[in-house]
């Protein structure tokens, strides 16, 4: 009897961290996009995430229907990503402090929009209990359809990309990060390319804090500190990961760092680690992952 | 017909650094010239192809192409009548990228790079001919990234790519530098022949003194931003490496050197 309790709640707590790691892995392809094809260091993702949760914990208090938060947050880190790109390309700043600006003043915007923390109430549906989403998932507990739903959103976004990228624009945009002098002898505006790169990013990014307001039902000012952070670990997990493996593509890659990240975090957290000492964990974490990384490839990467 | 009209370029300007590398500058390409560059580092061969390709801004006078004046359009915008080969072979092509992909996305310039399917199948064949041309091999290789190939292979798909869409000018910026004597004698037949077959006109800035007098319409060599030496037609042909070295040593026992 005692051990089966206990099997149940290890079983959930995999599903929750699968749940986890694949909402948050909108936020990986996001970074996959800056970091990885544009290498471009964008730090928006500290602001864009959390802006994206609040707008969403805004929109399900005032009864908006759920699934309209989706392409609202869309738009809006899209434009999160759109100022820093301009703020980039069009005014010279540097990349890493052109993010630094946004998100700055995103803080600020996020609390004007959604005050320091904002709790959706629990009679509020969200995408994992309105109607549509009963309608076909209804009779899986809580917990699975979560997972479900999460799995179905991040499979998606995913195809989405992955198509994108085998468009002539998307072909374009790898281009820009890996040789920007080429995009300029093609006739084309690197800094448009850079700008599309950023606002998909920042799109994705806002979406990933949509989701989580969903999950969670709350949004708190301080949910974007150090998302940036994570982003970068599993881009880089996953992307180190799979690096014999040619097929397997980035995004897949970004997913499943995403997962891995989040389990190792939940294995640290079971393991009775205190819930402060997370971002602590998480620099140490990056580091780690860094230093192997750089030593598998036999060198330490300019700038990495 | 491309022409440069009273060039005027400072680097660092208003500052203790100031230099002013061309004073008055003029220079006109005929259109199916194939003209060579030479001249010592310094005498401002490279900063010259900046100042046509819209790199580097200039503080004085006109570029134009055709009649019409290029020198306040952005360089990107330059780039839609002009293909530019550079010394780096990385520069010409993404490394990330496979051989296919690099090639459509070189076939589409001009064109919008919108949402429609990057790589159009009916035309890899195309490419393969285009490929096949060079006799290294590559048609065989689409799929394999550009930057596992070497920086010759690199720099022949660079020169192909560069010349794949319909331009007005071929800017080769000492693009056989960077490679061995062989590889470096195989792209310049190749650039050759692809200026010959595309009736393109060609601007090459080169070290190598033998290549400038052996191929090209015409030759000029380069000191401290003027125009020191300017040969076409019977003259060109007639002149030796030995001509030019002669007129090079003199510049530099001028300079001190």
């Amino acid at each position: 009897m005692k051990e089966g309790v206990l099997m149940n709640g290890f079983i959930e707590l995999v599903v929750s961290t699968l749940t986890q790691g694949l909402i948050y892995a909108l936020l990986s392809y996001g970074v996959y996009i800056t970091y990885k094809i544009l290498d471009f260091p964008d730090l928006t993702v500290d602001g864009s995430f959390p802006l994206g949760a609040a707008v969403t914990a805004v929109l399900l208090t005032n009864k908006v229907n759920p699934y309209l938060t989706i392409p609202v947050t869309l738009v809006v880190g899209a434009v999160a990503g759109l100022i820093t790109g301009v703020i980039h390309v069009k005014l010279g700043i540097r990349d890493l402090l052109a993010g630094i600006i946004t998100m700055t003043a995103l803080f600020s915007i996020n609390l004007q929009i959604a005050g320091s923390n904002l709790v959706v109430d629990r009679n509020i549906d969200t995408i994992f209990s309105a109607v549509p989403t009963m309608a076909l998932f209804g009779r899986m507990p809580l917990i699975y359809r979560k997972l479900v739903v999460s799995l179905i959103i991040a499979l998606i976004f995913k195809l989405l990309l992955d198509l994108y990228f085998k468009t002539k624009n998307g072909l374009l945009l790898r281009a820009v990060g890996d040789n920007s002098i080429l995009v300029t002898t093609l006739a084309k505006d690197k800094g448009v390319v850079k700008i599309i790169g950023l606002v998909i990013s920042n799109a994705l990014i806002a979406l990933s804090g949509c989701i989580v307001c969903h999950e969670q039902r709350s949004f708190s000012s301080t949910m974007g500190t150090g998302q940036v952070v994570f982003g970068l670990a599993t881009v880089i997990i996953g992307t180190t990961l799979f690096k014999k493996f040619d097929f397997v593509k980035g995004t897949t890659a970004a997913m499943i760092g995403s997962i891995l990240y989040k389990a190792c975090i939940q294995v640290a957290i079971s393991l009775g680690m205190p819930a402060n000492l997370l971002k602590l964990v998480t620099a140490v974490l990056f580091l780690i992952i860094l230093v192997l990384g750089s030593y598998q490839k036999g060198m330490v990467k300019k700038n990495a | 017909m491309l022409e440069l009209r009273n060039i005027t370029k400072i680097y660092n300007p208003g500052t203790i650094r100031e230099m002013c590398i061309f004073e008055n500058f003029n220079l006109t390409v005929d259109d199916g010239e194939f003209l060579s560059i030479v001249g010592s580092n310094g005498s401002g061969k490279t900063s010259l192809l900046n100042i046509i390709c819209g790199s580097i801004p200039i503080e004085g006078g006109e570029v134009l192409i055709g009649n019409e004046r290029i020198d306040r359009m952005k360089e990107y915008k330059r780039y839609r009548r002009i293909g530019r080969v550079y010394q780096n072979p990385a520069l010409g092509t993404c490394p990330n990228l496979t051989l296919l992909e690099n090639m459509a996305l070189a076939d589409n310039k001009g064109k919008s790079y919108g949402l429609s399917r990057g790589i159009n199948k009916s035309r890899i064949e195309y490419y393969r001919q285009q490929l096949a041309v060079l006799g290294l091999g590559l048609e065989n290789k689409m799929d394999v990234k550009l930057g596992s190939l070497s920086g010759g292979q690199r720099q022949a798909v660079a020169l192909v790519m560069a010349t794949l869409t319909p331009i007005d000018f071929l800017i080769l910026d000492e693009h056989t530098a960077a490679l061995d004597p062989k590889t470096s004698e195989i792209i310049m037949k190749l650039t050759d022949r692809i200026i010959a077959e595309k009736k393109l006109t060609a601007i090459m800035v080169t070290h190598n003194l033998r290549y400038a007098v052996e191929y090209g319409s015409r030759l000029i060599m380069m000191d401290k931003g003027k125009i020191v030496l300017d040969k076409s037609g019977e003259e060109k042909k007639n002149l030796t490496v030995n001509d030019i070295l002669h007129i090079f040593n003199e510049i530099s026992i001028e300079c001190g050197n």
